[in-house]
């Protein structure tokens, strides 16, 4: 697979066609699976992990409910490389920097991945636009069901599938969302929210999953428990409280709306001038700003931009992805100011394409 | 060693993983207790992480004796003692669910509060599971045969290893 093709275009989810994609970026499941027949990663040798990537990469490239599906070698990408497929979210970090032969098969819509060699020897996701679980679900279940006709899965029928870390046992189900929720996050309301959702065994992330910060209010949301629930039950959770988010985040919008102390519309519109202006704007600020305009988007204080070019620009600005359309390795200063290149080109001109410095 | 709060030897290894980096926290039994007692007055609600699953099985009263105990327990098929599993906080093979199913269950169940797979399986698993974990052992046996030089250990243990391993060609569709 080409990497820098992939730069010129966006990822199925990134699209904002699905349901409610004005606050749920993506549904996202991923199933972890392993071979019955080799140790679990942590004590695989290099030639074991050679074998379970072939055994795999072949099972895979057979299947084909999935359509055509591409294999990419991430033991030989280089490290900028390695980031640019975190930054779109088609392998994890521990993938990135994980040793030993590893691999991710994809499809070209960016819709499918399976990592190969990670805490497990297998994990497939499986990410749509907006909340559409049930669709993902559907999608990745048959993928399942196709490999486990073609290779041996540990199972066990007490614990399930079996997997490296006893968190995941069971279903080897995560199922989750990304919200953008920034008016929960202004009017301070988001912790409280947390909470409740912690109590009914939710758990709630940054964008880039376990430990990350939650860069430009959004927020991930995903079952924690894997056992003693059916994978349709534990979609069914998750499915189930989105929309009690999705009106939480519409009442909250609304009251800054209707609140003139709160200078929503102010707030967007500086958002808007600075990252039409910057000549120098790191990735966090950019984060910062681009939340606030996509918000300001769905409020339709800014009609000129589209969600879908908020969710490219949200991608595009990101260090590897800048590298990688630049075509150059830069520093943290030079990505900062072609960064803020990158964003003025691309919000001068009422959302059109094109240089226009 | 010595406990990190105290002079007193440390009898339990906790390992905590927060944002995908290990810390390590080596205590006597007494500091151990202090230390997990946030966790211990919150019992009933599922740990949801494995180094607070591990906290609770430690401070719903299993003495350092019995703990030490469980920790030399080793998985006859990866090698991987209870120890190493709680320190690393991976399991080292499939077979492991097995070998330690006793002191698992009580882990499973503060992580998961449920301690039975309810949900899909697999086309085919019972026929084929043993003799596949079988594979795990003896792929280590040869290793170690070649390693000693044992050339004649080495090709008997590989030749077993292709029967198991056309056996499963066969049964597959």
């Amino acid at each position: 697979m080409n990497l820098n093709e992939m730069t010129q275009r966006l990822g199925e989810w990134l699209r904002a066609s699905g349901p409610e994609s004005d606050i749920v970026m993506s549904s996202r499941i991923r199933l972890a699976r392993n071979l019955a027949e080799f140790p679990f990663i942590s004590r695989a040798s290099d030639s074991d992990r050679a074998e379970i990537e072939k055994l795999l990469r072949s099972a895979i490239l057979r299947t084909s409910s999935a359509g055509p599906l591409e294999h990419v070698n991430v033991t030989q990408l280089e490290a900028i490389d390695r980031q640019f497929l975190v930054e779109r979210q088609l392998i994890s970090k521990e993938l990135a920097e994980g040793r030993g032969q590893r691999g991710v098969i994809i499809n070209p819509a960016e819709q499918i991945s399976l990592m190969v060699n990670e805490e497990d020897h297998l994990r497939i996701q499986c990410m749509h636009s907006g909340l559409d679980l049930h669709g993902a679900w559907q999608q990745i279940n048959q993928l399942d069901d196709e490999l486990s006709g073609m290779i041996n899965y540990a199972y066990h029928p007490r614990w399930g599938y079996l997997t490296a870390c006893p968190t995941n046992v069971g279903t080897g189900v995560r199922v989750s969302v990304m919200l953008h929720l920034p008016a929960l996050a202004i009017t301070r309301q988001i912790e409280k929210v947390f909470r409740s959702l912690q109590k009914i065994s939710l758990a709630v992330r940054g964008l880039y999953g376990e430990g990350s910060q939650a860069m430009g209010d959004f927020y991930q949301i995903s079952n924690q428990i894997t056992l003693g629930s059916s994978e349709e039950d534990l979609v069914q959770k998750v499915s189930d409280v989105v929309p009690i988010l999705i009106s939480y985040e519409r009442q909250a919008r609304e009251f800054l709306v209707s609140e003139p102390q709160q200078n929503l519309h102010d707030q967007v519109s500086r958002a808007y001038g600075i990252l039409r202006t910057a000549q120098t704007i790191s990735s966090e600020e950019t984060m910062h700003l681009l939340s606030r305009v996509r918000m300001g988007i769905n409020l339709g204080l800014i009609r000129e931009l589209q969600i879908p070019d908020l969710n490219e620009l949200f991608l595009q600005t990101q260090p590897a992805h800048l590298q990688k359309l630049r075509g150059v390795e830069l520093d943290t200063a030079d990505r900062n100011i072609e960064r803020a290149r990158y964003l003025r080109s691309h919000l001068n001109g009422g959302g059109q394409r094109g240089e226009k410095n | 060693m010595k406990c990190q709060k105290c002079e007193k030897p440390a009898t339990f290894h906790i390992t905590e993983i927060e944002s995908g980096k290990h810390r390590e926290l080596h205590f006597c039994e007494e500091c151990a207790r202090l230390y997990l007692a946030p966790q211990a007055a919150s019992e009933p609600e599922p740990a949801t992480s494995l180094a607070g699953a591990l906290a609770q099985q430690l401070a719903l009263g299993q003495t350092a004796e019995e703990l030490s105990k469980i920790d030399q327990l080793t998985c006859p098929v990866c090698g991987i003692s209870f120890l190493e599993f709680r320190n690393q906080g991976r399991l080292g093979c499939p077979h492991d669910y097995v070998s330690f199913e006793k002191e698992l269950e009580p882990l499973i169940m503060s992580i998961h509060n449920e301690t039975r797979h309810v949900g899909k399986k697999p086309a085919r698993y019972a026929e084929g599971t043993e003799p596949l974990t079988d594979l795990i052992r003896l792929r280590r046996d040869m290793k170690e045969a070649v390693t000693a030089e044992d050339y004649e250990l080495a090709s008997r243990l590989r030749d077993q290893i292709r029967q198991i391993e056309e056996k499963s060609r066969k049964a597959s569709p």
